[in-house]
């Protein structure tokens, strides 16, 4: 495997410099040695697949290699936007990372009701309780959701036909999948996502809350003009984060919850990926569509770091 | 004291019958699986069955402590884990402490070295011919290697060392003629308990419930984790390394697996969850730690 080129810094300049950083080196060379296995396992493991990448512009050939197999330029990119199914790609990837978005602020929800709480048991019950599902792996929750929404005898049938009303074969309805897929991610992920902003808001200075009581303000009101604002940063900070892995959420739970019949809502780029290069062997066309996605996400997360700096003082760079 | 006014005691109310509707929505599936596990399947699948346990048994239970597949995927994973863990540690630590060192030459071409990858990543495919060139598919070092560290946990135990770990005493045993080894294993170390607790649980958590990887580098199925097992019995329904199914047919053994899913699937759930959850709300603020330093900004 070849390795990608590294960056030396051109340390030679003069000789004086060079000796200075020679001393330098010799002083502390264990810290360069505690630096070599992370350092090569990054090298190998994200920097050589970077360079990689390049047989999306190729046709790879096992027996040719990386570097041996010919160039065929943008031919699996275009080849990959001409396809019947990119736009349905594209479209489930957007609509499932919307969905998501969307349900932002439900932890922030949480984290302020669980902060108007006296110090005592219901309030570390509620943390413990609602912080559990994130422990729990992915293919015990699809497990989970594949049990109770069984149409013969799931729990969720079971009332549906209790109440009079037909069973729903949820599991293989597209129109289900992107509700059941977010909502269950919702029930996992939502304590979870609370943390930060409980603490965020067990920093909130107590005097802003006296005054605002003498003011005579609500507790409604000191919520929306002492907590939030205090907040604000940290809800940004994580909008950006949260955009920045916004074609990359969850591929392997939607994996699991794939079946052939609510693949028109259930296929999204990452998945595609997966079974056109790891299952049907079409290495570089599977890698020129991966490119494709980890390019809208960085075009995403700079964009969105650029906008919150304009708009604000928060940003992650 | 003064005393509450109506809308604040109203607000009270509200929050306290909002929060428990949370609880209540978030607890209930894990309550129903508990009981589920331990109920007659008729009882669950007719519907009887809907939050205490009906016609108690441990059938279910009896039928997994059966299953080789189910114990081997066990081992496989404690394994997997503890090996996964341990290596991420010997990666991590050394690598954190000498970026938080001063005296480190280069040490943003190196941070930004590190940092890149959080931004940009070769992708699945590209990995995954890197892995295999190496000859490591279907070996333990396919599930253990690749994510063995992040830039995240770099991040984080970095900023642990310099918040904690006082210059005064690195300079002074310096002076006295230690050396960088000597000063990270015999002084970091022992003062770095609650880092490394914190960046050992994240990992082990990460370890124990991954599938994905199993999924695309090992096809041996002895060396499967548990999570590949659990896929194919709470997933797929079928149920493998049941000695008696061997010899019916085709069809009717397909069916004889599915009944064996349907009721093993809630032992099986409770069986592979369970040490989690019942170890996570002791290490809770350990957890909660480790969001909140990550949470620091650079």
């Amino acid at each position: 495997m070849e390795l990608s080129r590294v960056q030396v810094p051109s340390t030679v300049r003069r000789e004086t410099r060079f000796h200075k950083i020679k001393k330098r080196f010799l002083k502390s060379w264990q810290l360069y040695v505690f630096l070599l296995p992370a350092l090569l396992y990054f090298i190998i493991y994200h920097y050589v697949p970077m360079y990689g990448v390049q047989i999306a512009f190729k046709d790879y050939f096992v027996t040719q290699g990386v570097w041996g197999s010919p160039w065929v330029g943008f031919d699996h990119f275009l080849r990959f936007f001409d396809s019947y199914y990119f736009w349905r790609l594209l479209i489930n990837t957007l609509l499932i990372n919307l969905y998501q978005l969307a349900l932002f602020p439900l932890p922030i929800i949480l984290a302020l009701s669980i902060n108007e709480l006296r110090l005592g048991v219901f309030k570390k019950w509620s943390q413990t309780i609602t912080y559990a599902p994130h422990f729990i792996s992915v293919v015990v929750v699809v497990g989970m959701i594949v049990a109770f929404l069984d149409p013969q005898n799931g729990l969720i049938n079971n009332i549906i036909v209790a109440v009079g009303g037909e069973p729903i074969d949820f599991l293989t309805s597209p129109v289900w999948f992107k509700h059941i897929f977010v909502w269950s991610g919702v029930w996992q992920q939502l304590g979870w996502g609370a943390i930060i902003y409980l603490a965020a808001l067990a920093g909130v200075n107590p005097e802003l809350h006296e005054a605002a009581k003498v003011d005579g303000a609500t507790r409604l009101q000191r919520i929306w003009h002492v907590n939030i604002p205090a907040i604000l940063p940290t809800i940004i900070v994580l909008l950006i984060l949260n955009m920045g892995n916004f074609m990359a959420i969850g591929f392997e739970k939607v994996l699991l919850m794939q079946n052939s019949l609510n693949l028109s809502s259930s296929s999204v780029i990452q998945t595609f990926v997966y079974k056109s290069g790891l299952l049907e062997g079409q290495y570089s066309f599977a890698a020129a569509i991966g490119l494709f996605d980890s390019m809208i996400n960085i075009i995403l997360l700079v964009t969105m770091n650029q906008l919150a700096k304009k708009t604000s003082d928060n940003s992650l760079w | 004291m003064y005393k509450l006014s109506i809308s604040d005691k109203a607000f009270n109310v509200l929050n306290y019958g909002f929060l428990s509707f949370v609880l209540a929505l978030t607890f209930y599936p894990l309550i129903y699986v508990l009981s589920a596990s331990i109920s007659d399947p008729a009882a669950v699948s007719s519907g009887n069955m809907w939050l205490w346990p009906v016609d108690i048994t441990f059938e279910g239970y009896r039928k997994v402590f059966e299953n080789n597949a189910i114990w081997t995927g066990y081992r496989n994973t404690i394994f997997y884990t503890v090996l996964g863990t341990l290596l991420h540690l010997c990666i991590l630590l050394p690598c954190a402490w000498a970026l938080s060192r001063k005296e480190l030459m280069a040490k943003k071409a190196i941070l930004w070295v590190i940092l890149f990858t959080m931004l940009f990543n070769g992708g699945l495919i590209p990995t995954y011919l890197v892995i295999k060139s190496l000859g490591m598919l279907n070996t333990v070092w396919a599930i253990v290697v690749p994510n063995v560290v992040g830039a995240w946990a770099i991040l984080v135990a970095r900023a642990f060392f310099q918040q904690n770990v006082p210059d005064q005493l690195v300079e002074a045993a310096k002076i006295d003629g230690a050396s960088d080894f000597h000063i990270f294993f015999k002084m970091v170390i022992p003062l770095s308990a609650p880092i490394i607790a914190v960046m050992a649980l994240f990992h082990a958590v990460g370890l124990w419930n991954q599938y994905f990887n199993a999924l695309i580098y090992l096809t041996d199925q002895d060396m499967y984790p548990l999570q590949i097992i659990l896929r194919e019995i709470l997933i797929l329904q079928e149920v493998g390394g049941d000695s008696a199914a061997g010899a019916v047919g085709q069809t009717e053994n397909l069916l004889e697996q599915a009944k064996t899913a349907e009721l093993i699937k809630y032992a099986v759930i409770i069986v592979s969850a369970l040490p989690l959850l019942i170890v996570y709300p002791f290490l809770q603020r350990f957890f909660v730690k480790g969001v909140l330093i990550g949470s620091v900004k650079e």
